[in-house]
C-alpha cells in the first residue's frame, strides 16, 4: 500500500508538470493580456510606457522563459504577487477561501444527502411514477444553466417576493454582531447554495441510480430476499453498501469542486469567493492568479483520486495494492 | 403409496409478465413465463425440470419461492400454501425453502467474508444459540467441503466450484427442506460439476432435502433426478418418473429433446429428431398446443384445442393429442 501511494505521488509530479505547461501556455496565448487591459481607452498612454508596463510585470518575457521563471520560483514556494490584488497569489487565496468553501461545502454536503436517498429510491421503485419524477427532475436541473436559474430565483424570491437579498455577502450599512451576522450571512447564501444544489444534484442522482439498479438486479440480492433478511437489511446491507464502491470515487472527485465548483454562481451572486477572483482574473489577464490557482486546483484533484483510490481498497475487499 | 409425503405441490401455476406500452402503460399483453403447471415433489426425491432456454424453467423456480409473484394457481411447501400467505409473514417462513443460483460469481455478495455470508440469515432467524453459533457455521462449511479457515476469507478468493460450495452451504445452514436448484453447476468444469453434484446428492441423502433441480444438461439431470418435468414454452408438456421419461418420452418435444443426448459409444446410430423453425415468442403463443409449429405430429386438432394433461400411468402425464384415446 505505501509503495502504491509513493509511486502514485511520483506519477502525480510528473503530470502536474504537464498541467503546468499546458496552462501557462493557454494563459499565456489568450489575446489581450494585463496590460492591454488595464490601459484601453486611456489616451496619455505611449508605447514607451506599455513596454516599460509590460516589464515591469514579466509580460516581456518569451513563452519559455516566462515558464521557467515561474517554474524556479514555484518550486521554491514562491508564485508570485497578483495583477489585480497587488498581493502574493497565496495570500489572495487564503483571504477568499471561506465564502467559497462555506457555499460549497455545504452545498456538496446537500447534494450527497439528497442524492443517495432518492437515487435509490428511485431505483428501488424503476419504472414506476416516482422513478420518472424524479429523474425528470433531476434532468431539469442538469440541463438548466445555472445563470438563467439564477436569474429567475433572484426575480420570484428577491424582487417580486423580498424574501432573500439579490446578491452580496452583507447587507450594506448594517453593522450586525454575533448571531445576527452570521443569519445576515445565511441569507444571502441561500439562492447560491440552491443554485449550485438544483443544477448539480441531478448527475450523482442519476450515477446512484444507475448503480443501485445494477446492483438490485444481481443474484446476492435475491439471494438476500431468499435468506428471508428483512428489505431494510436487504437494500442497506447488501445493495447499498455495494454501490457504496462507485459513490466513493465521485466524492473523491469532489474535493477539488470544493474550491472551484462555483465560478459562475460567485459571480453572478457577487459572493467574494475564489470563484469570482478567478473570473476576474481570467477577464483581466492575471497570469500568477491564475496559475496559482489552477495549479491549486489539479494539485486537490489529484489528491482527490489518490483518496478515492485508497478508499477503494478500504470499502472493496476485491481491491488490494 | 399412501403415506407418501409430498414437500411440493404446485396447482395450476401461472406467471404473466405484463407488456405495458405507451404513455399510461395500457396493457397491450403478457408474456407467459409459467403457464399452468402443475407438479408434485416427493420428499427427499429430486425433480428435474428441463427445458430449452427461455421456456420459464428459472421463472418457475422463482415463482415457487414467490422471489417472483404468482399470476394465479398455488404453491404447497411442506403443506402451506405460499401463495396465499401475507408478504410481511412469509419470511420466517423463507429458512425452509433456499435457493442455489446458476452463476456462483454474482450469488455471493462481493463485500461479505465467507462465514458472514453463510451466517447472516441464522443469525437474523434465531437457527442457532450465540454460543453455539460459530461451531454451527464451521460444521456447516465442513459438511460441504470448506475449509475452517475460508470463514474470513471474501468470495473472489474463491474458485467457481468453491463458490458454490459455499453458495450451498449458505442455502444449507438455514436447514431447509426444499432447495431450489436454478442450473447450479452448467457455470462450472465438467470435472468440478461432478464434485457439486455428488456433494449435492451426499447432501441430500443426510438431510432429507427435496430439490427441484433446472437444467438443459440432460446427462446431469438423468443423474441426480428422480422424476423430471420437460418444460416448453412456459408449459410443463410432460413429466414422470426418470426411467419412464428416458426409457419412453411420450410427447413428440421430448423425443426430440432426448434425441440430443449425446451417447458414449462410437458404433451408436445417433437418431436425432431436428426440430424446424424457432421458438415462437412466449408474448405470443401459437393457439391450441403450443409446440404444434415444429411437430412433426402435427394433427388438425393440434392447432386448435390445447391437449388436456394425461396421466399415462405409474404417475406419467403428458399433454399431447397423440394419446387422446388411451
Amino acid at each position: 500500500m505505501r509503495k502504491y501511494i509513493i509511486k502514485r505521488i511520483l506519477i502525480s509530479i510528473l503530470v502536474l508538470l504537464g498541467v503546468s505547461i499546458i496552462l501557462y501556455t493557454v494563459a499565456r496565448s489568450v489575446p489581450g493580456d494585463y496590460v492591454t487591459n488595464i490601459t484601453a481607452g486611456n489616451q496619455n498612454i505611449t508605447p514607451e510606457m506599455e513596454a516599460q508596463m509590460r516589464e515591469q510585470y514579466g509580460l516581456d518575457k518569451g513563452l519559455v522563459e516566462g515558464y521557467v521563471d515561474w517554474l524556479v520560483d514555484a518550486l521554491h514556494g514562491d508564485f508570485g504577487t497578483s495583477f489585480v490584488y497587488q498581493r502574493p497569489v497565496a495570500q489572495v487565496i487564503k483571504e477568499y477561501m471561506a465564502p467559497t468553501l462555506a457555499l460549497s461545502g455545504i452545498a456538496l454536503t446537500l447534494e450527497v444527502i439528497l442524492a443517495i436517498p432518492f437515487g435509490i429510491w428511485a431505483a428501488r421503485k424503476q419504472y414506476s411514477m416516482t422513478d420518472y419524477t424524479i429523474v425528470a427532475i433531476a434532468l431539469m436541473g442538469i440541463s438548466l444553466p445555472s445563470f438563467f436559474f439564477a436569474s429567475i430565483l433572484r426575480i420570484v424570491f428577491s424582487i417580486k417576493l423580498g424574501w432573500l437579498p439579490i446578491s452580496g455577502m452583507l447587507t450594506a450599512r448594517m453593522n450586525y454582531q454575533g448571531f445576527d451576522l452570521f443569519l445576515d450571512y445565511a441569507r444571502h447564501f441561500v439562492l447560491p447554495i440552491v443554485v449550485f444544489v438544483i443544477t448539480g444534484v441531478g448527475s450523482m442522482l442519476r450515477y446512484v441510480r444507475t448503480n443501485m439498479l445494477e446492483v438490485l438486479s444481481a443474484d446476492y440480492v435475491r439471494t438476500a430476499r431468499a435468506k428471508g433478511l428483512p428489505e431494510h437489511k436487504v437494500i442497506y446491507k447488501h445493495a447499498f453498501r455495494n454501490t457504496l464502491i462507485p459513490i466513493v470515487t465521485l466524492i473523491g472527485g469532489m474535493i477539488p469542486a470544493l474550491f472551484s465548483g462555483a465560478v459562475i454562481t460567485e459571480g453572478i451572486f457577487s459572493l467574494e469567493g475564489l470563484g469570482n477572483v478567478a473570473l476576474k482574473a481570467v477577464y483581466n489577464g492575471d497570469i500568477p492568479y491564475l496559475m496559482g490557482f489552477n495549479m491549486f486546483i489539479a494539485v486537490l484533484t489529484l489528491l482527490g483520486t489518490l483518496v478515492a483510490d485508497v478508499l477503494y481498497a478500504v470499502v472493496d475487499p476485491r481491491v488490494r495494492y | 403409496m399412501a403415506e407418501e409425503k409430498y414437500v411440493v405441490e404446485v396447482d395450476h401455476l401461472k406467471k404473466y409478465f405484463p407488456i405495458k406500452s405507451g404513455i399510461l402503460q395500457k396493457e397491450i399483453g403478457a408474456v407467459r413465463a409459467v403457464d399452468d403447471v402443475s407438479f408434485r415433489i416427493k420428499e427427499g426425491e429430486t425433480f428435474g425440470l428441463v427445458g430449452e432456454s427461455g421456456c420459464g424453467k428459472s421463472t418457475l423456480g422463482r415463482t415457487l419461492l414467490r422471489l417472483i409473484e404468482p399470476t394465479e394457481g398455488t404453491v404447497k411447501i411442506n403443506g402451506i400454501d405460499m401463495t396465499s400467505v401475507k408478504k410481511k409473514d412469509l419470511r420466517p417462513l423463507r429458512p425452509s425453502m433456499q435457493m442455489i443460483f446458476q452463476d456462483p460469481f454474482s450469488s455471493l455478495d462481493p463485500r461479505m467474508p465467507v462465514g458472514e455470508i453463510i451466517g447472516e440469515a441464522v443469525r437474523e432467524h434465531g437457527i442457532v444459540s450465540k454460543s453455539e453459533y460459530r461451531d454451527y457455521i464451521l460444521k456447516v462449511m465442513e459438511d460441504c467441503g470448506l475449509r475452517p479457515y475460508y470463514i474470513d476469507r471474501y468470495p473472489h478468493e474463491f474458485s467457481g466450484g468453491q463458490r458454490q460450495r459455499i453458495c450451498i452451504a449458505r442455502a444449507l445452514a438455514l436447514n431447509p427442506s426444499f432447495i431450489v436448484c436454478d442450473e447450479p453447476v452448467s457455470a462450472l468444469d465438467v470435472s468440478i460439476q461432478a464434485q457439486i453434484i455428488n456433494l449435492m446428492k451426499d447432501l441430500q441423502k443426510e438431510r432429507k432435502l427435496t430439490y427441484l433441480f433446472i437444467s438443459h444438461d440432460l446427462s446431469v439431470v438423468e443423474h441426480i433426478s428422480d422424476s423430471i418435468g420437460v418444460m416448453y414454452l412456459g408449459t410443463m408438456m410432460e413429466t414422470g418418473s426418470k426411467e419412464d421419461i428416458f426409457a419412453k418420452p411420450l410427447h413428440p418435444y421430448t423425443q426430440a429433446l432426448f434425441s440430443a443426448v449425446p451417447v458414449a459409444d462410437p458404433d451408436h446410430k445417433m437418431d436425432r429428431i431436428l426440430l424446424e423453425g424457432d421458438i415462437p415468442s412466449p408474448a405470443n403463443p401459437p393457439k391450441g398446443c403450443k409446440f404444434h409449429t415444429r411437430c412433426k405430429h402435427c394433427m388438425g386438432i393440434c392447432s386448435q384445442v390445447e391437449p388436456e394433461a394425461k396421466d399415462m400411468g405409474n404417475g406419467h402425464i403428458v399433454k399431447c393429442h397423440l394419446y387422446d384415446d388411451k
